[in-house]
């Protein structure tokens, strides 16, 4: 989130698309409903009537997978009634910059197109720099090559008529929340947008939020009390293992995971981004100060300015590679690992097509499955359509410590960076999984030293010290997280202060990349300093009135709670919104008064800078050319689709998607066979693939069994009544289900053709309650997103019909 | 670690009155407020944070002398939440009170058909055992063109948004020390 979640009481307008805030962050819609009380608009897009639709002020529904097509047409809308906010638009856009003369769109395809790749060269569709490499702009929007011309071209084919016949979406529908959305394009009103899965889980998943992004720009609504772009995270620490580096393609702090063809820390380090326009902060040119402190963190001493700080010792990615969850499945599925943790994580269920995630892992000789209780993962070898006999797989299922029995942060999605104390003890034998990753590092690397082996310098040289009278302590990992001075340092070059070596730094405007300092991740640095652990502070003190808390647990980065905020005041930093000063320049005193500046240079109508510091250009992107699919949201159908023809173009699916093949991939589309869209979501009562919460009492009773939803209209042409079991399928695998009849769904019109959608929750498991369903996700396909690979779990193509035999009996196998 | 319970109790017991008052013509709160005192009379309060969605509601755990969870509810001084939780953050002291809860090592040998609960010990030290065997016979210094990659192709890692923020990057660095490149997490899915 660019906003956190108290913010949502700041907003006048608030557009939840893509999630279903009510159902799966209840507590959060308190803010919703503050803002409404105020007398805000609260706006739900979705393909569903859930929870959420009931409180809105504006409902409307829209065809599973047309997002863009839906916000496309808005922002069409704003720039033909001129709804935008010129003064954002012009100075902190990038709208005036000029594009180069190579750029081109042409029926679905940006140019720089390889067929044969199925990739673009994005060099075709950058931005215009002159002699002294500052972009190129036209401050009166008129050029036509200028991005805001570029912009209302693309987006001048959204008709109303258009996006009605792609999203089913009727157009006074679509004029409703077009124009209720674009009312917050002044200073003095605020729009918020709230997505979660809808929106990612597709293969346009990044474009979609684009979009929602280039609206918020063309409004003013980013950095600002009441805007911004927020998802609503999933899990409770999902904002913090990914800062912390859990994924293929980064390392802690964002910095990207080195790869072969940087073979030194200096070539690392020319991928620094760069900017030659001093108004541009640039923020990320600080970069090698932060690789080297991480680099100090993960080898201490052993970390040298004459070894590259250990540099080499990092694995490293194939120049091309992509790592990521789809691909590493794949691999597993082909027999690649011998090994795998699914730590705190139950694939089995949560994986897109779990069937070839489940056979994959028979294909393992050793799994090690930590978790709270045993599930499907853990006990994949004794699964539906599994013999055990067959399988070599050894398993090591290891218990673990929940939240309350453990003491450690958590990262909520505004960022905020939560202490946890330690409540009870864990059950039985069970340990924290810190206790657990420490004591096993010990293990191998004991074995290490005693045997030798493959290249063990990384090994025998990793930092591993976070002890305390012989115990694991979390304070000490929090510490390193944070860093410190390894050195004495007599006059620090930011503030010509003295810092004594072992001290904590301040924050990581203090981090050096000449192996002074030691941080384990930048954007964390002030969490844990020598005033103490600021993720463990409780002062409800409220300076602005605007709900920022800032004495309240800590958020990164620095602390501040908007990110972008110098977006909100004018060229002389005045707050453009007196109603809501997030910001404000006391000139007398040259400083900033309010959130934590964006940071703390003056103004830009004085010697300032941009706005938007960790763009290398300073301002907010409405042309984007930095994705793998196109420098502007375009739409393209789902991978699995009801329509033979994109209405938009002659390219039906997005043309750069990697399709995998063969084997247990198997794709539909337009096939009668699956006639319909068919969707996946959660309920409050359950969470993920219900380790969590299928276990408990309470919540097991209360939503006992997978169900699938259908519209009345469906039901009467399927002869399915509420409450029969249904199977539902895909070319991947079926599930059982109850059938819910419910006029919350309804069917679509999509140009003249009745297209129906259906839905299920993908908490359930074979595992437990018996009888209790199976995982959705053994209906969706393996395809991602090309920028992230994010799973389309939210648009694929089904059947339901009536299950006609019986349930298999207990214990039976089906 | 002391909130003032009292406190609490008497505004939450004063919002409770009016609904009371209106539908019996009488106050029940005073009793109301002595029965929940007495479930959790001595009890030592923990401030946690709820496991499941992002919002990061507050919550009080109860113990009892004994160090038994007794109870869970929304921490009223939590400028999110605001005493408030969901279905789940309510239920969620059932993580602790469960029988279901994974208590011991459970292993289960290649093409056997049950489990069997192992020591700590003995797991840690075949799982290492497996890690540098899968490390040693995958292990590659360069790649196809000849460039350094000190890599790691023959284990994966998924996991995890459930640890805490120092769990994930020591669970980084410990993967990334042993030349892992896959690793991924839900924050993908």
């Amino acid at each position: 989130m660019t906003n956190h979640y108290i913010d949502f009481r700041n907003a006048d307008v608030i557009l939840n698309m893509g999630g279903n805030v009510a159902e799966n962050h209840p507590v959060s819609f308190k803010w919703i409903q503050a803002a409404k009380d105020r007398g805000a608009t609260f706006i739900h897009v979705d393909p569903r009537f859930t929870r959420t639709s009931s409180k809105a002020d504006i409902f409307v529904r829209l065809r599973s997978g047309t997002d863009i097509a839906f916000l496309g047409g808005m922002i069409k809308y704003i720039l033909d009634n001129n709804l935008y906010d010129e003064f954002y638009v012009k100075n902190y856009t990038n709208a005036s910059f000029i594009v180069n003369p190579r750029y081109n769109f042409d029926d679905g395809l940006f140019s720089g197109y390889n067929p044969t790749l199925r990739a673009y060269d994005p060099s075709f569709w950058a931005l215009e720099k002159d002699e002294k490499g500052i972009p190129k702009r036209d401050m009166t929007l008129q050029d036509p090559r200028c991005v805001f011309q570029i912009l209302k071209k693309h987006y001048s084919r959204y008709t109303l008529q258009k996006v009605t016949e792609i999203t089913g979406t009727p157009e006074q529908d679509l004029e409703k929340v077009y124009k209720a959305y674009a009312s917050t394009g002044t200073p003095d009103r605020a729009g918020t947008v709230l997505y979660a899965m809808g929106w990612t889980q597709h293969t346009v998943g990044v474009q979609n939020i684009r979009a929602m992004s280039i609206v918020q720009s063309l409004l003013g609504n980013m950095g600002i009390a009441g805007g911004g772009v927020n998802a609503l995270r999933g899990e409770s620490n999902v904002q913090g293992s990914t800062d912390h580096g859990l994924l293929f393609h980064i390392l802690p702090g964002y910095l990207p995971t080195p790869r072969a063809q940087w073979a030194s820390l200096a070539d690392y380090n020319k991928t620094t981004p760069v900017s030659k326009d001093p108004r541009s902060v640039n923020w990320w040119k600080n970069r090698p100060k932060y690789v080297a402190s991480f680099l100090k963190s993960m080898f201490g001493e052993n970390a040298k300015k004459e070894n590259d700080f250990g540099y080499a010792w990092l694995p490293k990615l194939d120049p091309d590679q992509d790592a990521s969850w789809l691909n590493l499945f794949d691999e597993m599925y082909k027999g690649t690992f011998s090994g795998f943790f699914a730590w705190g994580m139950n694939p089995a269920c949560s994986s897109a097509h779990a069937g070839k995630a489940r056979e994959a892992m028979t294909r393992l000789d050793w799994l090690v499955n930590v978790n709270l209780f045993d599930n499907e993962t853990g006990s994949f070898w004794k699964g539906p359509g599994m013999d055990p006999k067959k399988i070599k797989t050894e398993v090591f299922q290891l218990p673990c410590a929940a939240f309350l029995e453990k003491e450690g942060s958590i990262s909520n999605s505004g960022r905020w960076m939560q202490w946890r104390y330690k409540a009870a003890n864990p059950p039985g034998e069970a340990r924290p999984d810190g206790e657990i990753i420490y004591e096993l590092f010990k293990k191998v690397r004991a074995l290490y030293q005693k045997e030798g082996g493959a290249f063990p310098v990384p090994i025998l040289n990793l930092k591993w010290d976070y002890e305390t009278n012989g115990h694991f302590d979390i304070h000490k990992v929090a510490k390193e997280i944070n860093g410190y001075f390894l050195e004495d340092i007599p006059e620090h070059p930011v503030d010509k202060k003295p810092y004594k070596k072992g001290t904590l730094v301040p924050n990581f405007v203090y981090l050096l990349d000449d192996g002074r300092t030691s941080c384990g991740n930048w954007l964390y640095s002030q969490s844990y300093t020598e005033a103490g652990n600021m993720a463990a502070r409780r002062k409800k003190s409220d300076p602005t009135g605007l709900g920022l808390y800032p004495e309240w647990s800590w958020c990164w980065p620095l602390n501040r709670r908007i990110i972008y905020n110098r977006a909100s005041v004018d060229l002389e930093g005045n707050p453009r919104d007196p109603k809501r000063p997030l910001l404000r320049w006391d000139a007398a005193a040259k400083r900033w008064i309010g959130d934590v500046p964006d940071n703390a240079v003056p103004p830009m109508g004085t010697e300032g800078a941009y706005p938007f510091i960790m763009k290398p250009d300073g301002v907010a992107s409405l042309f984007g050319p930095g994705l793998k699919d196109g420098p502007l949201p375009e739409h393209y159908e789902p991978l699995e689709c009801p329509i033979e023809k994109n209405l938009m173009s002659n390219q039906r699916i997005n043309p750069v998607i990697k399709v995998f093949e063969g084997g247990p991939d198997k794709f539909l589309t337009c096939d009668p066979r699956y006639p319909f869209v068919c969707t996946t979501y959660r309920v409050t009562e359950h969470w993920q693939t219900g380790v969590l919460t299928r276990w408990l009492p309470w919540l097991i009773e209360a939503e006992p069994q997978l169900f699938c939803e259908m519209s009345v209209e469906l039901a009467k042409l399927r002869e399915i009544k509420n409450g029969d079991r249904v199977v539902v399928s895909t070319p991947r695998g079926k599930v059982e289900a109850v059938a819910i009849v419910t006029p919350r769904l309804k069917p679509f019109n999509i140009a003249g053709q009745t297209i129906h959608l259906i839905g299920l929750p993908w908490h359930y498991g074979w595992l437990h309650p018996k009888g209790g369903g199976e995982s959705a996700n053994l209906l969706t396909p393996t395809i991602g997103d090309p920028n992230t690979m994010i799973p389309e779990s939210k648009a694929f193509m089904a059947n339901v019909a009536k299950l006609t035999k019986e349930p298999p009996k207990k214990g039976a196998k089906s | 670690m002391n909130i003032t319970r009292r406190t609490f109790l008497k505004v939450s017991g004063a919002t409770a009155a009016g609904a009371v008052v209106s539908s019996l013509g009488f106050d029940l709160s005073p009793a109301e407020v002595y029965a929940q005192e007495l479930r959790i009379k001595g009890a030592k309060e923990t401030y946690t944070i709820c496991c499941y969605c992002s919002v990061g509601c507050g919550i009080i755990v109860h113990t009892d002398s004994k160090g038994k969870v007794i109870n869970a509810e929304g921490d009223p001084d939590h400028p999110i939440n605001e005493g408030a939780l969901c279905a789940k953050g309510a239920a969620s002291y059932q993580i602790a009170v469960n029988e279901n809860r994974l208590k011991k090592v459970r292993y289960r040998a290649p093409y056997s058909t049950e489990w069997k609960e192992v020591s700590w010990d003995w797991a840690l030290e075949k799982i290492a055992a497996n890690i540098k065997k899968s490390r040693d016979e995958s292990f590659s210094a360069t790649n196809a063109d000849g460039k350094v990659i000190n890599r790691t192709k023959g284990i994966a890692s998924v996991g995890s948004a459930a640890l805490d923020n120092e769990e994930c990057w020591l669970y980084q660095k410990f993967l990334r020390s042993l030349g892992l490149v896959y690793i991924e997490h839900q924050a993908r899915i």
